[in-house]
């Protein structure tokens, strides 16, 4: 319905010759810096999230080590099975780096396999998340029991909220790469999803350091 | 994808170089009546239109804001006086400042923003106009919210900067704090939006030529407030949703008893907050850097220098915040470092003050009404800035601070400052915006009764803080000597209300029988002044090629772009060259038969507002629990985000 109203500013007198191509000025010509408008969106907002992820890692470094009662991080802490969900997140980085080179090389299938699985890698994370959640949650650490709940619970939950919508924004562009509409040309479209995913996963890096493997 | 055709670029072949009509051939904007009406409206995404819409909101809120603030003068006016509940007090002077902040100036900038940038840069459109759209919404809606409770159970009553744990739910039961910082947060949504848009607009959509270093000086204090933005809003955000979390799933961020800090509030609010004056100065700055030029027919002194000194303002913007903590006790080092961080930014600031007065020297100076105000804003900002300097000593300040004196100086700086420019622009640029000039002797009239009686409001203040008088007390005792000062200010507050409606009735008066305006009635000497007033639905018929600072004033007289001394990129044999060349890539089109070129502008879209309108329904979930019961949230909730995704879905696979 939006299409039944365009703009029409003047109408253009008949033309006196056969019409040959207009001349057809885009709204967005071409960049004066040569980077695509949504890649330097994405870059910007990403500098953005880096203060936000900044904001909630600074309100944990504060709170580290102060809360009245436990459970306390090093009685629940089980470093070697975070690792794994460690190593599964960085993985991904990695597959994702081959879904966008096969896109750019014109290797569709090889692409899709790519991007699921690091669609897949993403949620095995998130499933890894979602246990060592429920296990806290049984050793009796809530969001409001003491300050390291409400600040980890924060912290990693809004990390994992990250990883969630990365990987519906994966599975949304392998699902138009299935309908054929994801090719060579539209890489850029992978590559800004990449950008992204890997910002999420260098998070991940500086939480498991802080929060995880530097003792209290 | 709507098509505006557009008659094709120049028919002279042999346009003189230089000619203005080489350049724009855009007819006056006649637009198709039939995208017109309430419709058009929501559905627009013309940065134009959005811009006159955030104008029209602004100002409304502006006035909501002004009559708080008349309620809280008249309460004043004399000692122990209790026509409005201490209660009241408290919701008044809290919705006061978030009013006037959030909803007032930054939106009252964004009208600037979005109808300026794009021209100046010589852009059809800003980067992303549904996503404008979107910003300008949501903008709405959290107004909306912050505004809906004073009629659902109580407005906020903490303050504009809610310390922790007075906002606790053991200390603000009521709902006023929950509308407060969901809606702050739906604002931020707004801000961050808008600002990854112009930041990506400026730096993207720029034309041919128009090099860092040519921007218009506004361009560039507007780029640096959406970096601000961008790095400056985050750390309001985290602080709101750990207040969020404390009010709803009981968590201990700002819980005493539970070890949490409650200056921890006070930092991430600060750290967001000083930037945030800064995010609400600079576009003013710029507006006053368009202004004074044009009317001392001079260019910009300094003009790399105020670039530079812009940029450091933003850069030291992140290292002040706790000056506004000297009173909290951090220690004699932290008091010490931000002191001097503090006193240092009054550096930048100086410069550009000089700047400005050294670009009207010699220069021969009119006193219209914009230049009138953007002179006031240098005089204004001056008494605000000294005040300012002195809190930034940490003894002075906890003599002067929670005071009045504080609040002389935050208004000496926003009203002096921002204010002072926002009108200087509204009075400037309003013959472009309306196709009108604004009646010139109501303005003189405004500007005069505006400056006396701004001073006799806030003037006294200083005093009366140093006296004694404490900010946000509902009233006072006679034995403090502050009855007369107090009674100045709330005549002069009156004053002000009438000038401002003056300067209301000055707008509408002009939009209907002001002098038609021609396209570039000052003489200016930036691109929006290269089109008709008002500009058509495209901007540009042509995206013009920049070759100088001050790009129209450089094609308006080629002759003289050595007035371009850093960047000589095209000398002044060369500009002729390239414009005949510019003219050259048109004529073949012409003479081809296709008589007009098809401009390809974004189609109007209310997919933006439907997601807006999603944002709503979900914020009002977490709202309506204390008023509906708990069986709210569910409800509100999954309709809301049933609203939102359906809008992104509608959004993403519209033909954009």
């Amino acid at each position: 319905m939006t299409q039944a109203l365009p703009v029409l500013v003047e109408a253009a007198p008949p033309p006196t010759s056969p019409p040959s191509e207009p001349l057809v000025l885009e709204h967005a010509h071409p960049s004066i810096g040569g980077l695509d408008n949504r890649k330097v969106l994405m870059w910007a907002f990403l500098g953005s999230d880096c203060m936000f992820f900044g904001t909630l890692i600074a309100t944990y470094m504060v709170y580290k080590n102060r809360s009245i009662d436990g459970p306390l991080p090093r009685e629940i802490f089980d470093i070697p099975y975070t690792s794994v969900s460690a190593f599964v997140l960085l993985l991904s980085s990695l597959t994702m780096v081959l879904a966008l080179s096969s896109l750019q090389r014109g290797e569709e299938r090889r692409m899709r396999v790519w991007l699921i699985a690091t669609a897949l890698l993403g949620t095995v994370f998130l499933g890894g998340q979602f246990y060592e959640f429920t296990t806290f949650y049984h050793e009796g650490l809530t969001l409001s029991r003491n300050l390291f709940g409400s600040t980890f619970f924060t912290l990693t939950g809004f990390h994992g909220t990250h990883v969630a919508i990365g990987v519906f924004w994966l599975l949304a562009l392998a699902a138009h790469s299935f309908r054929g509409r994801l090719h060579r040309e539209h890489s850029l479209l992978l590559e800004i999803a990449g950008l992204y995913w890997h910002f999420v996963d260098i998070v991940w890096i500086l939480i498991f350091t802080l929060v995880y493997l530097i003792p209290d | 994808m709507a098509v505006v055709t557009a008659p094709a670029a120049p028919v002279e072949p042999v346009a003189p170089v230089g000619h203005t009509d080489g350049l724009v051939v855009a007819p006056p904007s006649i637009v198709d009546p039939a995208y017109q009406g309430l419709w058009s409206w929501l559905t627009t995404v013309d940065h134009k239109r959005i811009g006159i819409l955030y104008g029209i909101s602004a100002a409304t809120f502006f006035v909501i804001g002004g009559l708080e603030a008349l309620v809280i003068r008249l309460q004043l006016w004399e000692p122990n006086n209790t026509w409005v509940s201490a209660q009241m007090f408290n919701s008044l002077f809290t919705m006061h400042a978030t009013t006037m902040i959030f909803l007032a100036i930054m939106p009252m900038g964004l009208l600037f923003f979005n109808y300026l940038i794009p021209l100046m840069i010589g852009a059809r459109d800003v980067a992303f106009p549904r996503l404008n759209a979107f910003s300008y919404w949501t903008f709405i809606m959290g107004g909306i919210l912050l505004n809906l409770s004073f009629l659902l159970g109580g407005a906020p009553d903490a303050g504009w900067f809610g310390y922790a744990n007075l906002t606790t739910r053991t200390y603000s039961p009521g709902p006023g704090i929950d509308f407060w910082m969901i809606g702050l947060q739906v604002l931020g949504v707004a801000s961050l939006a808008g600002a990854l848009n112009f930041f990506v607009t400026i730096v993207n959509m720029r034309a041919p030529g128009m090099g860092f270093m040519r921007l218009p000086i506004f361009v560039w204090m507007s780029l640096i407030t959406m970096i601000l933005l961008l790095l400056a809003f985050p750390s309001i955000t985290v602080g709101l949703i750990l207040l969020m979390f404390d009010r709803f799933f009981e968590t201990n961020f700002y819980s005493v008893p539970h070890g949490g800090d409650p200056v921890l509030w006070q930092h991430l609010f600060w750290v967001f907050g000083h930037p945030e004056v800064y995010i609400l100065i600079l576009p003013a700055m710029g507006i006053v850097s368009e202004i004074i030029p044009v009317f001392s027919r001079k260019p910009l002194f300094g003009y790399a220098v105020m670039v530079y000194s812009g940029i450091a303002i933003g850069f030291l913007a992140f290292g002040v915040w706790a000056h506004h903590m000297f009173a909290v006790g951090l220690g004699p080092i932290a008091d010490a470092v931000f002191a001097s961080s503090t006193m240092l930014i009054a550096v930048p600031t100086g410069v550009k003050i000089f700047n400005w007065i050294a670009t009207m020297v010699h220069g021969s100076v009119s006193f219209k009404t914009p230049m009138l105000f953007a002179v006031g804003f240098i005089s204004m900002f001056i008494i605000g800035g000294l005040s300012g300097i002195m809190h930034a000593s940490p003894p002075a300040d906890l003599i002067q601070h929670d005071t009045y004196f504080i609040v002389a100086h935050i208004h000496y700086v926003l009203i002096g400052g921002s204010i002072y420019a926002l009108m200087a622009g509204v009075y400037y640029w309003f013959p472009k915006m309306s196709g009108r000039m604004m009646n010139e002797t109501l303005g003189q009239w405004n500007f005069w009764l505006f400056t006396i009686f701004f001073n006799l409001t806030f003037m006294p203040m200083h005093w009366t803080g140093l006296l004694g008088m404490p900010r946000r007390v509902y009233t006072y005792d006679a034995d403090l000597g502050v009855t007369l000062l107090n009674k100045a200010s709330t005549i002069g507050a009156i004053g002000l209300g009438v000038a401002v409606l003056l300067f209301l009735i000055n707008v509408i008066v002009s939009l209907r029988q002001g002098e038609i305006a021609s396209a570039d009635p000052w003489d200016g000497a930036t691109l929006e002044w290269s089109l008709p007033s008002p500009p058509p639905a495209y901007n540009f018929a042509q995206i013009p090629t920049v070759h100088s600072r001050d790009a129209w004033w450089g094609m308006k007289h080629p002759e003289r772009l050595h007035l371009d001394p850093i960047e000589p990129a095209s000398p002044v044999g060369a500009a002729p060259a390239h414009a005949t060349e510019q003219a050259h890539e048109v004529v073949p089109t012409a003479r081809a038969g296709a008589q007009a070129a098809v401009i390809h502008m974004p189609s109007p879209s209310f997919w933006p507002l439907v997601v807006s309108v999603g944002l709503l329904i979900t914020a009002c979930g977490v709202l309506f629990v204390d008023l509906l019961g708990s069986v709210a949230l569910p409800i509100f909730l999954v309709i809301g985000l049933m609203v939102m995704i359906g809008g992104i879905f509608g959004w993403s696979y519209e033909p954009a």
